[in-house]
């Protein structure tokens, strides 16, 4: 299966019109690098660390806030090194909690080496053998449209795999200041600092 | 009865205090010291328990609790303390209050000797990833650490864990 889709055009598409009730927590590396280029957003968490803890990140938030929506978008070398978080988060089902596993099945920060999903993990199955909702392969436009507004619908807990082309993208930075990051997503939910 | 269905009083007067602050999120591995208390956070209504696959789960998601506004609360015991080592610094990088109750295996009439090993790294190696370590092993002294950990945590902002000696939970029986 050759990946035809971009991930900046994916993570654009999926954060455009996103309105103040979505909040994002972005794995680290490319993931967070397509968070930012997407706009930056107060409700944006984007990790520097911390590998294999961006979905248990949303699933606190998720069930802290339940009137809000949460998108874990992550790569799938991040996912696998959490993969137990998939179980769960299946025992828990978070309606409001969406994983979106950027899957271009490589390391693409360390050089490229293949990633797990490029040698057997199917990580759709592993979800929804895990009890998700919803689980699915994403690999055309239809299919990011569609998950777009799967961000926002609640009926989760939901995942998708979206195949990603492995070509490297300009590095979109986002702040590296991690105390800031956390009192700026309290401050637009209301919540006083540290 | 089995040793985990067994209530020991410090372990209500435990729940009694979490649920009085406010914490409503239990994540955990289960210990059979911690088993009153997630029996309890699982029957409360308002509170979400949820058991985790492996420790450092829970570091990352009390971190995402308290970015929604909620305070929550890691159990565990010792041997998954060094599960967690990376995950820490998430909580170092962005000043996450952090609060963790670990029953210590391995240090007390422990019959298994694979225990020892991460029992004897536990406390410093919570110290290395930035977090502040209390011990208690009187009973009496369980509810007035964990307040003030409580105060330390959610009103100073810190990283702490409360190690509950293996002399509060007593023997284990081996063979039943």
């Amino acid at each position: 299966m050759s990946a035809v889709l971009e991930r900046r055009d994916v993570v654009r598409r999926l954060l455009a019109d996103r309105g103040d009730d979505l909040a994002v927590v972005a794995g680290l590396g490319s993931s967070a690098y397509d968070v930012a280029a997407a706009g930056g957003h107060p409700l944006d968490f984007c990790l520097w660390g911390a590998m294999g803890g961006a979905a248990m990140i949303g699933l606190g938030l998720a069930i802290a806030r339940p009137e809000l929506h949460v998108a874990v978008i992550t790569g799938d070398g991040e996912a696998l090194m959490g993969m137990g978080a998939l179980a769960t988060i299946g025992a828990r089902k978070p309606a409001n909690l969406t994983i979106v596993v950027l899957d271009n099945a490589l390391y693409g920060e360390t050089g490229g080496q293949a990633s797990h999903t490029g040698l057997g993990t199917d990580l759709v199955a592993v979800a929804a053998a895990c009890g998700f909702a919803w689980s699915r392969r994403v690999t055309d436009e239809a299919g990011v449209a569609a998950l777009a507004g799967q961000l926002r619908a609640g009926g989760g807990a939901g995942f998708a795999s979206v195949s990603v082309s492995a070509r490297e993208v300009q590095r979109v930075l986002p702040g590296r200041d991690g105390v800031e990051m956390k009192n700026r997503f309290r401050a637009a939910l209301g919540l006083p600092g540290f | 009865m089995s040793a985990a269905d067994a209530v020991i009083p410090w372990q209500d007067a435990l729940f009694e205090t979490l649920r009085a602050a406010d914490i409503r999120q239990f994540a955990y591995v289960p210990d059979a010291g911690h088993a009153h208390v997630i029996r309890r956070a699982h029957a409360t209504d308002g509170i979400a328990a949820y058991p985790l696959t492996t420790e450092e789960e829970g570091v990352a998601s009390v971190s995402g609790a308290w970015l929604g506004g909620q305070r929550a609360v890691l159990l565990m015991q010792s041997s998954g303390v060094g599960n967690c080592i990376n995950m820490l610094s998430l909580v170092q990088s962005c000043r996450f209050p952090l609060l963790a109750l670990i029953t210590m295996r391995g240090e007390w009439a422990e019959f298994n000797p694979w225990q020892v090993p991460m029992s004897r790294a536990t406390q410093g190696t919570l110290e290395l990833m930035g977090v502040d370590v209390r011990r208690v092993d009187q009973p009496a002294l369980v509810v007035p650490e964990v307040e003030a950990a409580i105060e330390d945590v959610f009103t100073g902002g810190n990283a702490v864990a409360v190690l509950l000696g293996q002399r509060l939970i007593g023997r284990k029986r081996w063979v039943k």
